[in-house]
């Protein structure tokens, strides 16, 4: 299990392996299962990524009723070339509001690596397959390279907004699908764990302060912020900008930031968008 | 936590803390039951009572303790399922003392009349803990096969407990003990690397000093 980024560019000097083969490897070795096995149970986690996002359904409302239906909007706006950022990029948001509002509905998907931030990593991924046509394998790969950065910064710092703030999660699902990206542009280890620490960096500080203590407001749109902040990190990382504070030590921050934030920002509907005067009409209109 | 507790679980939105890991502590606790359950009173602890309806961590409970894992698609529906299967079930808040936020207390009503209590937490990423059966403190996770057996607090029962399982060439991953006094009630708790065989468990029921035995098995 590694302990830092740094760890594993250094076994990928040592051993010549691709990055998303060590994380594989090391899953393998902890786990002791045979790496087929590990490769098969990854392989299932992207397909029912893309199961989830296919069965978007643009009718379903949340339990709350405010959530559902926007994804499908951008859709349209896209359709109808509306979309100032661009085809890939328009994808990218549509997609990771639907995922955020199959979530909030109660549909099936995937922990990345909470279900409140479910709707990043499979925005960016499954649009990079579908718009540049990535083999099936090198998707599993990229999927490797996510979780293991999310694997360091699980064991460094926090990966639960009650924990750390919505730093904690959109923010590390930010830094996983950047660093996925990186891998997928091509970029060596460096590239892969920079962008990681760009996207992670531009989050910090982020708080967690759903409104009724629901998983939709702001939780959902935040998603397509950590996608879209996803691909411009990885972008900027492949022309071979580089984090001027090492990437461990941006995780590192992460955890101070997180452990400085108050008790009312950390997921206890106490605080921020949660406490606004609208915030709080929601939820008295809910739970009465 | 290994990279599948990263990337994964599949699951049923939208939480991993208030959904799925309350699925989870559902299905523990119908998996230590070891039978139907046909009455559950559910009390709702910190976060779970405040939020939890929105969650559907209500919903997720009832389905766990139908046998649904957290990725199935009828979770949303348990409550009428549980109907159908003359489930009946209550909730209401309640306050327990150290305990973490995520956490329920369920009282359980088998088909056969077996009754039990547990507590279970939900922390974070659908990852769960037990904290208590019927009152005594035990802390596993449910990730191991794990047998809990609940015995008089006097000399002899670990033994006769570890000797079964070296006997069937089970390996010990975790073994904690715990116990209300000296010369009291006490419980171990082993989690083990491999299946304990389902006759071991009922040889064990018979041992004297032996109270209760729980066993879960993670196969389905
Ligand atoms: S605001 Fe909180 S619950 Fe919502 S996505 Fe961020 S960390 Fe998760």
């Amino acid at each position: 299990m590694f302990k830092s980024l740094s760890d594993i560019i250094k076994r990928i000097k040592k051993t010549g392996l691709p990055f998303w083969e060590i994380i594989l490897e090391d899953d393998s070795y902890e786990r002791q299962v045979p790496k087929e096995e590990s490769w098969a149970k990854m392989k299932s986690l992207y397909h029912e990524m893309k199961l989830a996002d296919a069965s978007y359904d643009k009718n379903l409302r949340s339990a709350s009723n405010l959530a559902g239906g926007d994804g499908a909007k951008v859709s349209e706006a896209l359709e109808k070339g509306e979309i100032l950022s661009g085809p890939f990029m328009g994808e990218v948001i549509a997609k990771a509001l639907k995922m955020a509002e199959s979530n909030a509905c109660m549909k099936r998907i995937v922990a990345a690596p909470t279900g409140g931030s479910c709707g990043v990593i499979p925005a960016v991924l499954i649009t990079c397959e579908e718009k540049l046509r990535f083999s099936e394998d090198k998707m599993i790969e990229a999927m490797f390279v996510a979780a293991g950065i999310g694997q360091v910064i699980a064991e460094r710092a926090f990966i639960s907004g009650a924990e750390g703030g919505c730093q904690a999660e959109i923010g590390s699902a930010s830094s996983m699908a950047a660093g996925a990206i990186s891998y997928l542009k091509g970029g060596d280890g460096n590239k892969i764990i920079h962008a990681a620490a760009l996207a992670l960096k531009s989050m910090l500080g982020s708080t967690c302060d759903p409104v009724a203590g629901l998983v939709e407001i702001p939780c959902i749109k935040r998603n397509v912020m950590g996608a879209v902040n996803a691909v411009a990190c990885a972008d900027m990382a492949c022309a071979g900008i580089i984090s001027r504070i090492p990437p461990d030590e941006v995780i590192d921050a992460m955890r101070e930031t997180g452990l400085a934030l108050p008790d009312s920002l950390r997921e206890t509907g106490k605080g921020g968008l949660a406490q606004t005067k609208t915030g709080k009409e929601i939820k008295n209109s809910i739970w009465s | 936590m290994n990279i599948y507790d990263i990337i994964g679980p599949v699951m049923v939105g939208p939480s991993s803390s208030h959904t799925a890991g309350a699925v989870r502590i559902g299905l523990l606790s119908r998996k230590l039951m070891d039978e139907n359950i046909i009455k559950a009173d559910i009390f709702l602890h910190g976060s779970f009572y405040a939020t939890g309806k929105g969650h559907g961590t209500d919903l997720a409970l009832v389905a766990g303790l139908l046998g649904m894992k957290e990725d199935d698609d009828r979770i949303p529906s348990s409550f009428h399922i549980a109907e159908e299967l003359e489930l009946q079930y209550s909730f209401s808040g309640i306050i327990l003392r150290d305990v973490h936020p995520n956490s329920a207390l369920l009282k359980l009503t088998g088909i056969s009349g077996k009754y039990m209590e547990i507590i279970g937490s939900s922390l974070g990423g659908g990852r769960i803990m037990i904290n208590q059966i019927d009152g005594l403190n035990v802390n596993f996770s449910g990730n191991y096969p794990t047998l809990i057996v609940h015995n008089i607090d006097e000399p002899g029962h670990i033994a006769d407990v570890t000797a079964m399982l070296s006997h069937k060439s089970i390996n010990i991953a975790q073994m904690q003990l715990y116990r209300d006094g000296r010369g009291g009630n006490a419980v171990m708790v082993i989690e083990c690397d491999q299946e304990v065989p389902y006759e071991s468990v009922k040889w064990l029921e018979k041992v004297e000093g032996v109270v209760k035995v729980s066993y879960l098995s993670l196969l389905d």
